[in-house]
């Protein structure tokens, strides 16, 4: 096609495009300009000077990064508690669509359902409330019930070793009825006449959950697996923080809360070193998302795009 | 013969009541954390100190309402979250539709570069400094836009409703219509949006979750109190434990403060989530749709 036949072509359309550009300007501005202004890791960012006019430093606030002491615990900290939240977070919706899956009785399926996906939708403050609530070493219902067995009291949120079971476990708690949707949706795609034949040659539900079920599941089990790989350092920052406290920080504290802490609380603001910290984290979130999907590809999955 | 089909229903009824008894478990779990906060909320506050609190109300009263509903914070805070639902989720479906729509045109020009822009930035973001800076120099900082704006559009949830658009919509409605000279705005407005509600319902609800439950951006983009949403005021409450001492003003004692203080915890946990409770089973039903579309086709 020629060039004033494609000019042809989009003027004629030009309405698709005049609706596309409010969002394409908002992704532009919003997404794209805070890339650029992700420069200023490389320098020594000073509000007078502004983004461009600030000197360039080169690595320097990376190499401040890598030797300052907090380095090996953030990292640690940050790889250990996305993996222990990947691991525990994934067999649940499993063995929960899998049992939901086997209910003949609809309005009992439906109330587990419909109980299940509530914590979806409590907010994190209000989940954080909760565990404090929960876990007060002398108002909390889970230490009066120790209690009845001699045990305790125990201040589970002042405890570092605590800190990333009960950020996980309440993660799973929150997350498991609506990541299994996904899966009771795939159960539901799998042809009936397997599960007939199946019942003709006397298989019991185990050996079909077993041998037509979960197989049939597999495909979308080993994509989600691999995204959330792809997502795993998005730690979640936003609840780790509200769960954080001076007594806890040794092991509750990740980049992500870090950056926070550099870049906009602490007394001292350093935008440039904050910006470097995420910097790492973000560059190294897409290597591990580009090496998760080449795998993928390998394994002749579906890939992500 | 005989023998191993009774066997085998055996062994099926075994695993149905063993399904039954762990469903019933999950539900359980799930169940009692937060009936207990309902229970409590209307207990008094002795009982609720003294552990008395089971699965009922001990000696109802609505005390922790009376306090919630009386501190002028939380109320504006509540409508104050209101509002940022409301007009957020408007604005969000604005742009993700008008992002959507064009995307999901196969005789959409350069779509294949303008989707490669959009789903970059789902696997590589500026940060978190870069973005405050950019809010600050747009002179967001502290006023209702930096609530609205800043997160105007999911790419993910572009996907979803691009993918809904294409699979739905048959090609041969824009034909048809085009010949009778539909020009694409009239297009969408009367045609395809009117055969997206459940998509639009679904995609709404996650928005509004999003925006009902939003704390951080209020916490870093806001400095005024009167503008705060109801999460951070529930933040300084629960998580922060800074409860204004008005709003314990008819408690005389300290021992009288201190179980109002957790009664009024209890009461707040309710009032904030109660909404998004009642609404969410209405739109249950597409769950099942949104989410498969997201995670296969996107």
């Amino acid at each position: 096609m020629t060039k004033l036949n494609l000019w042809k072509d989009i003027t004629r359309k030009w309405q698709l495009y005049a609706l596309f550009a409010l969002p394409l300007i908002y992704i532009i501005v919003f997404k794209y300009v805070p890339m650029y202004g992700a420069q200023i890791a490389f320098k020594d960012f000073n509000v007078t000077k502004g983004i461009t006019g600030s000197p360039w430093v080169g690595f320097a606030q990376f190499e401040r990064f890598f030797h300052s002491h907090e380095f090996w615990r953030l990292l640690r900290n940050t790889l250990v508690v996305s993996f222990y939240a990947l691991v525990a977070s994934f067999p649940f919706p499993i063995i929960l669509a899998l049992g939901l899956n086997y209910v003949k009785n609809e309005r009992f399926k439906k109330s587990v359902q419909m109980i299940t996906y509530a914590p979806y939708f409590i907010s994190l403050v209000v989940l954080v409330g909760l565990l404090l609530q929960f876990l007060d070493p002398r108002t909390g219902l889970v230490n009066t019930l120790l209690g009845w067995f001699g045990l305790g009291p125990y201040h589970f949120m002042a405890q570092a070793s605590w800190f990333k079971s009960i950020y996980v476990w309440s993660h799973v708690w929150q997350n498991t009825g609506f990541a299994c949707i996904i899966y009771l949706a795939a159960l539901s795609g799998i042809d009936p006449a397997l599960h007939e034949a199946a019942v003709m040659d006397g298989a019991t539900k185990v050996q079909r959950m077993r041998h037509i079920d979960l197989p049939g599941i597999l495909p979308i089990a080993v994509i989600l697996l691999i995204l959330n790989t792809g997502q795993m350092l998005e730690t979640g920052f936003e609840k780790i923080l509200l769960m954080q406290n001076p007594l806890n920080l040794r092991t509750s504290e990740v980049i992500d809360t870090y950056v926070y802490k550099v870049g906009l609380v602490s007394q001292a603001m350093n935008f440039s070193y904050a910006t470097a910290i995420g910097l790492f984290k973000a560059v190294i979130g897409f290597i591990l998302l580009i090496i998760v999907n080449q795998t993928a590809k390998q394994l002749k999955q579906e890939s992500l795009w | 013969m005989h023998a191993m089909k009774i066997k085998e229903a055996g062994a099926d009824r075994l695993f149905t009541i063993v399904n039954f008894c762990v469903l019933t478990l999950v539900m359980l779990i799930v169940l009692y954390p937060l009936a207990y906060v309902v229970s409590a909320s209307f207990s008094s506050s002795s009982a609720v100190l003294s552990g008395r609190v089971w699965l009922w109300p001990v000696e109802p009263t609505l005390d922790g309402y009376r306090a919630v509903f009386k501190n002028t914070m939380v109320v504006r805070g509540f409508m104050n979250t209101i509002f940022y639902t409301v007009a957020g989720t408007g604005i969000n479906l604005l742009f993700t539709v008008l992002a959507a729509y064009p995307l999901s045109r196969g005789d959409f020009r350069g779509r294949n570069m303008f989707m490669l822009l959009f789903v970059f930035t789902m696997m590589f973001s500026g940060g978190l400094i870069p973005t405050y800076l950019l809010v600050k120099d747009l002179g967001m900082i502290d006023t209702v836009w930096s609530m609205l704006i800043p997160g105007a559009l999911s790419v993910w949830n572009v996907i979803i409703m691009r993918t809904y658009f294409q699979t739905t919509i048959p090609g041969e409605l824009l034909e048809a219509s085009q010949l009778d000279g539909c020009s694409d705005f009239r297009f969408l407005l009367r045609i395809v949006l009117p055969l997206s509600g459940p998509i639009l319902a679904v995609i709404a609800l996650f928005y509004a979750v999003g925006h009902w439950n939003q704390y951080f951006n209020a916490m870093i983009f806001l400095k005024r109190a009167e503008l705060y949403p109801l999460q951070l005021i529930l933040r300084d409450i629960l998580v922060q434990n800074e409860i204004n001492i008005d709003m314990l003003g008819d408690a005389k004692t300290a021992a009288a403060r201190q179980g109002l203080r957790e009664l009024l915890k209890y009461s707040l946990i309710v009032v904030t989530s109660v909404p998004l409770l009642v609404v969410y089973p209405f739109v249950q039903k597409f769950f099942v749709k949104g989410v498969m579309i997201g995670s296969l086709k996107g």
